[in-house]
């Protein structure tokens, strides 16, 4: 589908920039207001991406780019909010909630934390100058499109998580993004820095009600010191009405280990780019995913293993279960460069699909410029097992029954290596399928 | 490590061994490429006025395009008006009636090529329709398959004596508007080789067709056009070598098969054109557009391909599954060494119920080779109980080369069942040391190494021409792969 | 309890049986055996209601009723079981996990409260023990990773749990050396008793050393060619499939005259 430039989004944004400009945050740092002015020409310049983009094959963001969001935010209603809270709270977390796009200080429980760690939000650092961010607080984003384009010029709002060395996060930091409202453009942007040896465990979680019409367009930022190690769990619940554009990237610093979850259940349009680079020898990248689709959701997940230097680990499994009309994206890209020999990469995306009318389309791919490297990727599209299917029928067990337990079961391995407990009990009640009856 | 690098590279320095070149009587169109020109082409060879109009409409079609970008090849960019279109040996009659009649350079250089075309060869049970530059000089075979109905010829000749075959099927598979190279072809294409196998009948021989660039600068725009009726079962065979040049040549032809009801084709293609010196200087550019089209029900497609020359290969012989229970087929080696760039792959397309596909990709990069597997495998939602399975694996020789792999795969039928698998490694050591402990040089264990690689893609060549890949692939790697 | 008339049944349209009779009571162990392809995996799946084995003629009655009418989980509530000739791994899935599942299917089926967490466990590491399994293999997802002795072991425990009136062994004894068969052997004869019937499908006699069966038949040309009692077996392992399979052939010559 084209995108004419007279789409309502775009413009839209552009006009908004000029009276918000002076009124976001770190409006007093030149180095900011530089960046934030630099993106929202390139914007106008390049508009969203469309279908022609390489990137953007399978996905047409022709329905975002013809509404037009607003991007102040407006009173809300804090009673049905905190009822959105409640019903999301994970236990045992650090919670930091942002509501329509900046945080809600008394919503949010960082708890009492070591010494050495800070957990805040983005805004405030930026109105107290900037601390010593400016090389990473924003990336370049010569590459970005539209959408991290429009997330660099407009951010309000965001988690700052930062770790000096050795610093270690008893407890998971639970970063809940509300858009409560339709018709709002929101663009939180998060800046995690885990210093050398350090450990976090990051649950970024994006929800909305069902109703609205809103655009979620987020990007996280990691960089890992030597021998750090986060543990990112993205989770996405945006209302059936919801777009919802993510980029994740991470930097990785020697012997550091990435390990990213992506579980994608809401939103009727919903793309998450999520990449890291093993910028250094030895690093581990370890990244999963589920996308549950129906009705006629479009999920689209672009991941990047970007091997830079030698002896670096990845492991990668993405599944998805699709019903309805719904249609899933998959894009692997694993890149293996001239220097980094001894790299190590498997990959693997299945799905399954439900009804007649739900699609996948998938490219899992690879690059690969050294020689001394074990890669493979795999990819499969299918129904559910006959076979499987029929034993558990021989059993004694119900058809419908029967199918529900395999789709639970082919869904369940999305949740290896989830740790924290309530966390994953949150994860295990919203798997598609069911056990049909507890053992 | 460091002793065994330096072998390798030795290995896979060799030099194109088919490098020479025919000083011949060239009679050729003037350079560059218009509608004056396109006209030109089409007196010349006398054609029927649809012909003409569908060259001119692909050329009028063929200015509004651009090239493609999107394929993994860097090369300098292409002056379309630096070519000549056209170029025949200089006839000394209207044509040869017989080898007699042939210029005996041409026959010196099929020769050296080992093309079987004088009469020990109708021993070898293979029909040659050899094409020199643009034109077939000669055929042979032509009267017994004649007499079970085959037509076997230069596509000039079809267009001459089976206009309403070519009206009916030219462009039916692959359309004139299909791609920029494609769409060229349809504008200025010179010659070619056409069959047609009436229904119910099994060739009973390997058809087969040596390409051959010689002149300087000219492009080479072949089309094929392979139709089985119901019924029928045809073998093809492509092999191509070209003389050493310096200058790139541009090549891009357009084969098209169709397979209708309980049809079979097989089409293999040995690819031996010139690659380039060892520093990337010179070599073929080979943007090609292979599709056949299982038409109707019970149809089979195969496509074999051992890519080891040209200085960059573009191609991507594809199948469209239309007929229920069709069946598509791809086997592919793709070797690239020094400079070369290879983006190949395959479509298969699921149309009809029940089809089947099987894709098996082998890739070797060595020097700075750089070698992309490019698939799609489409399932549409006519296709109920579609299977795909897909299987590409690389080696790598070498610390310099690259091996790539896109595959698309795109399911929009949920009884569908589709699989990819994809490894790239580099040769094992501890597959050569263990060769190299039982007495076997490290260029002959690379040799067997490779050679085992291919093997189950060379298990789907014909006999004579599985022997000639294992030779070629001998080009690049070593002498005696045994 | 068993009764199966001029059964017929195609595979991907190729006939398969050609008219399989048999009578089974209840109390009663019966070898089915046979030569390579004779139709003896074909007649088990048929029992079990696999997808893609029609019967294109005759019937077959379990219980009085018509089995071919009952859906594959129905059978098996009814108190069918068919040990696998090649059990399915089914990842994700935990052993223990579906033997649950499945008994508390069939108790609900005929009216029983659900076993509790207690009573289940108590059972099922009784049941463990006669099968000589470790009690590891409960937690494994069912079948994936296991070797080919523990999934024919695992096979004949489900048959232990869910206690069937009428059990299927699908070539259990293949692939088993010969402790393995010894356990299987034991696990079975502990099963045998007035209420419950047996199948034995076999390409081996040597099973048939362990469980001694009532009755034998041998299956060729997908028809029961031959019966008679445990000495049959015997004789088969002596002198091979190939006289039975001649007899066979020779009435259905005659047919194919007469019809000509």
């Amino acid at each position: 589908m084209r995108i004419g430039p007279d789409e309502p989004c775009v413009p839209g944004l552009l006009s908004a920039y000029p009276s918000l400009a002076a009124r976001l945050p770190g409006a007093a740092l030149p180095w900011l207001r530089r960046r934030r002015d630099a993106a929202i020409e390139r914007l106008a310049a390049r508009g969203l991406p469309t279908t022609r983009d390489e990137d953007w094959k399978y996905t047409s963001v022709a329905a975002i780019a013809r509404r037009a969001f607003g991007v102040e935010c407006e009173a809300v209603a804090l009673d049905e909010v905190r009822a959105m809270v409640q019903r999301h709270a994970i236990g045992g977390t650090r919670r930091l909630v942002f509501v329509d796009g900046r945080l809600v200080a008394g919503l949010s429980d960082a708890g009492r934390l070591p010494a050495g760690a800070r957990v805040e939000s983005l805004a405030t650092i930026a109105d107290e100058g900037g601390g010593d961010a400016e090389e990473w607080f924003a990336d370049g984003a010569d590459g970005a499109d539209g959408f991290g384009l429009a997330n660099e010029a407009l951010w309000r709002d965001g988690a700052w998580i930062d770790l000096a060395p050795g610093v270690e996060l008893d407890a998971p930091v639970h970063l809940l993004f509300v858009t409560t409202r339709s018709d709002l453009a929101v663009f939180p942007r998060n800046l995690i820095r885990v210093g050398a040896g350090a450990r976090a465990t990051v649950i970024e979680h994006h929800v909305g009600p069902d109703g609205a019409g809103y655009l979620s367009d987020t990007v996280t930022r990691i960089v890992l010191g030597r021998g750090a190690r986060i543990a990112h769990t993205k989770l996405q619940q945006e209302g059936r009405k919801g777009f919802h554009v993510a980029d994740v990237a991470a930097e990785q610093g020697q012997d550091s280990a990435f390990v990213s979850h992506a579980f994608a259940f809401g939103g009727q349009l919903a793309r998450a780019a999520i990449a890291t680079r093993l910028g250094a020898e030895g690093c581990e990248a370890r990244l999963s995913g589920l996308y549950v689709g129906s009705a006629r959701q479009h999920i689209d997940h672009h991941t990047c293993i970007d091997h830079a230097r030698p002896r670096g680990t990845s492991r990668e499994l993405y599944k998805g279960v699709l019903d309805e009309a719904a249609r899933a994206v998959f894009n692997g890209r694993v890149i293996v460069r001239p220097d980094a020999q001894r790299s190590d990469a498997l990959q693997s995306n299945r799905n399954l699909l439900l009804s007649e009318e739900a699609e996948v389309d998938t490219k899992p791919q690879l690059e690969i410029w050294a020689d001394d490297v074990k890669c493979a990727h795999g990819a499969t599209v299918g129904q559910l097992d006959a076979d499987q299917l029929h034993y558990l029928r021989a059993r004694g067990i119900g058809e419908s029954d029967a199918r529900a337990l395999l789709i639970r079961a082919f869904a369940a391995d999305a949740l290896a290596g989830i740790e924290h407990g309530p966390l994953r009990a949150r994860l295990e009640s919203l798997l598609p399928g069911a056990l049909p009856e507890a053992v | 490590m460091g002793k065994r690098s330096v072998q390798l590279d030795e290995l896979i320095s060799q030099e194109y061994r088919h490098g020479f070149y025919t000083p011949l009587d060239v009679d050729a169109v003037p350079r560059g490429l218009s509608e004056d020109v396109i006209r030109l082409i089409s007196a010349k060879k006398q054609e029927p006025a649809f012909m003409l109009e569908w060259r001119l409409k692909a050329f009028r079609h063929w200015l509004t395009m651009t090239e493609p970008r999107w394929a993994t090849v860097r090369h300098p960019p292409i002056d379309y008006q630096d070519i000549v279109y056209y170029s025949a040996p200089r006839a000394k009659t209207d044509g040869p009636k017989s080898l007699d009649e042939v210029d005996p350079e041409l026959l010196r250089t099929y020769e050296k090529l080992g093309v079987p075309l004088a009469e020990r060869e109708l021993l070898a049970g293979v029909a040659v329709d050899a094409v020199f530059d643009s034109v077939s000089v000669a055929t042979t075979f032509k009267e017994k398959l004649g007499a079970m109905g085959i037509i076997f010829c230069s596509f000039s000749e079809a267009v001459q004596n089976h206009p309403d075959l070519v009206q009916e099927y030219l462009g039916s598979v692959v359309p004139y508007t299909d791609n920029f190279f494609a769409t060229l072809n349809s504008a200025v294409f010179s010659d070619g080789s056409f069959c047609y196998i009436p229904p119910g009948v099994r060739c009973p021989m390997e058809l087969s067709t040596y390409f051959r660039i010689n002149a300087k600068n000219t492009g080479q725009f072949e089309r094929t056009l392979i139709i089985a009726d119901r019924g029928a079962y045809v073998s093809y065979l492509e092999g191509c070598t070209a003389p050493m040049r310096d200058e790139n040549q541009l090549h891009a032809a357009v084969v098209e098969l169709i397979a209708r009801e309980g049809a079979e084709i097989k089409y293999s293609t040995v690819q031996n054109w010139y690659p380039g010196d060892k520093d990337g200087k010179g070599g073929i550019y080979n943007f090609v557009t292979k599709r056949g089209d299982c038409r109707e029900a019970n149809s089979k497609i195969s496509w074999t391909q051992v890519e080891t020359g040209s200085a960059i290969t573009w191609k991507y012989p594809s199948v469209i599954l239309r007929g229920d229970n069709s069946v598509g087929e791809f086997h592919s080696v793709a070797l690239t060494n020094h400079w070369q760039q290879a983006d190949t792959g395959t479509k298969m397309i699921h149309v009809g119920r029940n089809t089947r596909s099987t894709i098996l990709s082998k890739g070797i990069s060595a020097g700075h080779g750089s070698n992309a597997y490019r698939g799609l495998v489409k399932v549409a939602k006519s296709a109920a109980g579609a299977r795909n399975y897909t299987q590409c694996d690389s080696l790598l020789l070498g610390d310099r080369c690259a091996a790539h792999t896109f595959p698309y795969i795109e399911v929009k039928n949920p009884t569908a069942r589709v699989e990819h698998e994809a490894s790239t490694s580099r040769i094992g050591e501890d597959q050569l040391f263990y060769c190299q402990s039982r007495g076997i040089s490290a260029e002959d264990a690379v040799s067997l190494i490779v050679s085992g690689f291919c093997k189950e893609v060379f298990r789907q060549l014909p006999m004579e021409f599985a022997v000639e890949a294992q030779k070629l692939l001998g080009v690049s790697l070593e002498g005696s792969i045994g | 309890m068993l009764e199966i008339r001029n059964l017929h049944a195609t595979v991907d349209d190729k006939p398969i049986l050609r008219g399989v009779d048999l009578d089974v009571r209840a109390g009663e162990v019966h070898a089915i055996m046979g030569p390579n392809g004779s139709g003896k995996s074909t007649l088990a799946h048929v029992l079990a209601g696999r997808e893609g084995y029609v019967v294109t003629q005759g019937e077959i009655r379990y219980l009085g009723r018509d089995l071919l009418a009952l859906a594959p989980e129905d059978r098996a509530r009814e108190g069918i079981f068919l040990a696998f000739q090649y059990p399915v791994e089914i990842p994700g899935v935990a052993n223990i996990y579906l033997l649950k599942a499945a008994l508390n299917a069939l108790r609900r089926h005929r009216g029983e409260a659900e076993l509790d967490a207690v009573d289940f466990l108590s059972l099922v590491k009784a049941k463990l023990r006669l099968m000589e399994m470790d009690e590891a293999l409960l937690y494994r997802a069912v079948n994936e990773g296991f070797s080919g002795g523990e999934k024919k072991r695992n096979e004949v425990l489900q048959m232990a749990v869910l206690e069937p009136r009428l059990a299927i062994l699908d070539e259990t004894d293949s692939g088993l050396d010969i402790d393995a068969l010894k356990v299987v052997a034991k696990g079975v004869n502990a099963m045998r008793s007035a209420a419950r019937a047996m199948i034995l499908v076999t390409h081996y006699q040597r099973l048939l050393d362990h469980i001694r069966p009532d009755r034998v038949h041998v299956l060729a040309q997908g028809r029961i060619a031959l019966s008679g009692g445990p000495e049959l077996a015997q004789e088969l392992e002596s002198r091979g499939y190939g006289w039975v399979e001649a007899e066979a052939r020779q009435p259905q010559a005659g047919v194919a005259g007469g019809q000509a």
